[in-house]
């Protein structure tokens, strides 16, 4: 049992004493224990995972897709996949995490997904943050679920989102935050008023979410303040997406506690004129891949304690649609990314010969959702596995896909 | 969420005490300010005094048939827009389009804050939520006026049949959900085109059956295919071309459709707006919206059974919910938490504040997560608890209030009697406030 552990195990059992066991997680970080970290990335509108991670060497992949299929590599001098083991390659626009799959520090999962059909937006998006798909009554998300279990800490900082609204995947009833940016979160005028009003209110809900966001202001306001200066060769995007991220990593390095950050990318719902090599998904992968590239390189060292997970409610229909797009389709690719990551494909490939698709027409699953998360959840966070079934309930998998090193 | 399960069970128990809804016969203030709550974007002073005198049900009765309130003086506040500019270059149309959504936006803040007729702009808030469209893409922001205007507004008390097929053939779903451009296979001459099952899709998900209302994959693509063909002619105008349409046979949930050109279209929103998972599903959203989010089943099935016996009357539907047992109880009373939208509207409301121009309010929105016109996917904003409850959130509410109070929004004048600026911001940030 490492040292971590124990001192959950610790918090644990004070806790079942009626202790306060705060002054365990400040220990813990005091102590170096640096903790592990948890970035979760939301693709929200279904990426075309075949047009990201294409299967170059998959013939199908060509006949299905007469205009917007990436070509082989090194076959177009306009632009072709970046190869990676000689089947799969990356969308030319990704080639800003070409160094990070070379040090084996990017494992990609294939034809992964939800084992539930549904090619609708909402619930697949709901069924991927709930973490239980087909169960629409889970009242809260995966990553709420491992706040709950890990520690019995009531800390807002141990899970944020740079997201306006708390997304599905965080709510739930462990303290988590929802910030549009570290410097804007603050309450100008007369907060201690607020605070009191807040404090003594017998809106149970509302009450205890008015009391995390004053504790974590007083956290936030060391944060708060100077300018974040990313580290040298880190160079975000410019948009909310790449802010988003820098404030991840400016929470991360200032050891406020981050366990569990959230973030999210949307406009990948191409069903017209998609796009290949250039135009409207290469836009969007541009943008996605030098975001990671770029936290990669700035979380520096702390990569080693990082994962970084990407994921996308469903994929898109194998075969081209008649306007130049994709139409809601089943299986996808997810990304996994950091210091302790295997790096390289994971998962089966099924191919996407006419018998091999998913109900006639997409790309089948092989590797379920929940074993990607599940290992980085155990592998990673260090969640004994005997506790998985509370953060998966109904989840009996437990395959690992080997995304993690031991 | 727990607070909400309990709602719905005290509600229940309630009504089943009670059997009546006597509030509806009284005079009681506390009736009358949850009812206005709920019906309006907020009470604002006096508004109390107003319907006490004539009674809920009567108010009810005239909030429901808007034609027969005055709302002249709403019309007048509102800032006019402006036609596109003819022959513009694609980037002058698109500075257009952003500055058109923005004159839109206030627009919308406008009528809710002065629009005698609440009620009728509370639904229209919740269909174009539920017919939602996002302004940033392409052409759809040079469709909305039209698309609230005509399509949404006259129908909100109409039968849901009518509301369907206007949305249906309206340039802005025909865009955003990209049916425009769906044909036949191979159809489409020169610029080949095939099918395109966005608006099928979510036409069966979101507007009529409900995710779980019993369709399947095949379902979604026969729907697709009856509909190509509705596109939009070069007048921005809805047309069926009969070029691009599927000609062959479809069947859609067990109904076999002969080929016949635009009427597949109409036969399919036949099926779909007499569906009983479309009663039940429209039933549920607007009982959610004005009862709780959690909303109790007796009351969406009397209101489904209403919407299956009217063929489809919305007016009836509503009637139904707001006049019920349920919606009466003392348990439902702040049961909801307010939108973004619903917060900075009914915060102008409560405090008589003279909005000249509601561009403050529009970014305030945006920080508020609930810039108007703008949520890009086809589900639209959520209105309960678990989207918008959240610590985060609560701070921005309280820097909305105390900017608000301070009297220093631009465009912004607080009546000469208004509180204290540091009264009146802890009104508008605190928990009760939050809640309707």
């Amino acid at each position: 049992m490492n040292r971590r552990l124990f001192l959950k195990s610790g918090t644990m059992a004070m806790l079942s004493l009626g202790f306060a066991p705060s002054f365990l997680g400040r220990a813990a970080a005091a102590a170096g224990a640096r903790r592990k970290l948890l970035v979760a990335i939301f693709q929200r509108g279904a990426v075309d995972g075949l047009n990201m991670i294409v299967p170059h060497g998959d013939a199908d992949y060509y006949r299905l897709r007469p205009t917007i299929a990436i070509p082989r590599p090194g076959r177009d001098p306009m632009g072709s996949a970046i190869d990676l083991d000689g089947f799969f390659g990356l969308h030319p626009a990704m080639a800003p995490l070409e160094p990070l799959w070379d040090n084996r520090s990017l494992a990609i999962v294939h034809a992964c997904g939800s084992p539930d059909n549904t090619r609708s937006h909402f619930d697949a998006q709901d069924y991927m943050e709930s973490a239980t798909p087909g169960l629409k009554a889970t009242r809260d998300g995966w990553l709420n679920r491992y706040l709950q279990v890990s520690s019995g800490e009531r800390d807002p900082l141990r899970g944020v989102a740079l997201s306006r609204t708390m997304p599905r995947s965080l709510g739930g009833s462990a303290p988590a935050l929802a910030i549009g940016s570290v410097d804007e979160f603050g309450v100008r005028g007369a907060a201690d008023a607020f605070e009191e009003q807040y404090e003594g209110s017998s809106d149970r809900l509302l009450s205890a979410a008015g009391n995390d966001a004053f504790a974590a202001m007083r956290t936030l306001q060391q944060v708060a303040g100077s300018p974040y200066r990313p580290a040298a060769g880190a160079q975000y995007p410019n948009s909310a997406f790449g802010r988003a991220l820098a404030e991840i990593a400016r929470l991360a390095k200032a050891d406020v506690g981050l366990e569990v950050a959230f973030t999210e990318l949307g406009n990948w719902d191409h069903h017209v004129n998609e796009g290949a090599v250039t135009g409207q998904i290469a836009n969007r992968l541009d943008e996605f891949s030098r975001g990671l590239a770029a936290l990669a390189a700035d979380l520096g060292d702390r990569l080693a304690d990082t994962v970084i997970v990407t994921m996308s409610e469903f994929g898109r229909a194998a075969a081209e649609n008649g306007n130049g797009g994709t139409d809601h389709g089943h299986g996808n690719a997810m990304m996994v990314i950091g210091g302790n990551v295997r790096g390289g494909m994971h998962g089966a490939w099924p191919g996407l010969g006419d018998a091999h698709r998913f109900e006639g027409r997409d790309l089948a699953i092989t590797t379920d959702f929940r074993d990607v998360f599940s290992e980085i959840v155990t592998a990673h966070m260090g969640v004994p596995r005997a506790a998985l079934s509370r953060i998966f309930p109904g989840y009996r998998g437990m395959t690992a896909p080997g995304v993690i090193r031991r | 969420m727990i607070r909400q399960r309990f709602t719905g069970l005290l509600v229940a128990m309630a009504v089943a005490a009670s059997g009546r809804p006597e509030a509806l016969e009284g005079r009681d203030d506390a009736a009358i300010t949850h009812v206005l709550g709920r019906l309006t974007f907020g009470a604002r002073p006096g508004d109390l005094d107003r319907v006490r005198p004539m009674g809920l049900a009567a108010w009810i009765d005239q909030q429901l048939h808007p034609s027969r309130i005055d709302d002249h003086a709403a019309e007048a506040r509102l800032p006019q827009l402006d036609d596109p500019p003819a022959g513009a270059n694609p980037q002058e149309l698109r500075r257009f389009a952003r500055r058109q959504v923005e004159t839109l936006a206030s627009a919308k803040l406008v009528r809710a804050m002065y629009s005698e007729r609440q009620l009728q702009e509370v639904l229209v808030d919740f269909w174009f939520n539920h017919f939602n469209v996002y302004a940033a893409k392409g052409r759809t922001a040079i469709y909305l006026p039209a698309y609230e205007r005509d399509v949404i507004r006259p129908h909100v008390f109409d039968r849901f049949r009518e509301l369907l097929e206007a949305d249906a053939k309206s340039p802005a779903m025909l865009f955003y959900l990209d049916n425009w451009l769906s044909a036949g296979t191979g159809q489409g001459g020169k610029r080949k085109r095939g099918l395109n099952e966005n608006y099928g899709r979510e036409l069966l998900e979101l507007h009529t059956l409900g995710v779980d209302g019993g369709y399947t994959q095949k379902d979604v693509t026969e729907v697709a295919r009856a509909f190509t063909g509705w596109t939009i002619d070069r007048d921005g105008r809805f047309r069926f071309v009969p070029a691009l349409h599927d000609s062959g046979e479809k069947t859609v949930l067990g109904h076999r459709i002969k080929a016949s050109g635009i009427d597949e279209g109409e036969r399919v929103l036949d099926i779909l707006a007499s569906h009983p998972s479309t009663a039940h599903h429209i039933a549920f959203e607007l009982a959610q919206r004005l009862v709780a989010d959690d909303p109790p089943p007796a009351l969406v099935d009397r209101a489904a059974a209403r919407f299956r016996d009217t063929g489809g009357d919305l007016r009836e539907v509503v009637k139904t919910i707001v006049t019920s047992s349920e919606f009466l109880a003392p348990a439902a009373r702040d049961a909801k938490f307010k939108t973004p939208f619903e917060l900075v509207v009914s915060a102008v409301r409560t405090t008589g504040a003279e909005v000249g121009d509601g561009h403050a309010f529009v970014q305030a929105l945006q920080q508020l997560g609930q810039p108007l016109y703008m949520c890009q996917p086809p589900t639209g904003y959520k209105g309960t608890a678990d989207a918008w409850l959240s610590a985060g959130g609560l701070v921005t509410r309280m820097n909305f209030a105390t900017r608000l109070a301070s009297g220093n929004m631009p465009g912004v004048t607080l009546p000469a009697g208004a509180p204290p600026a540091r009264e009146l911001a802890l009104k508008i940030g605190s928990p009760e406030f939050q809640r309707f």
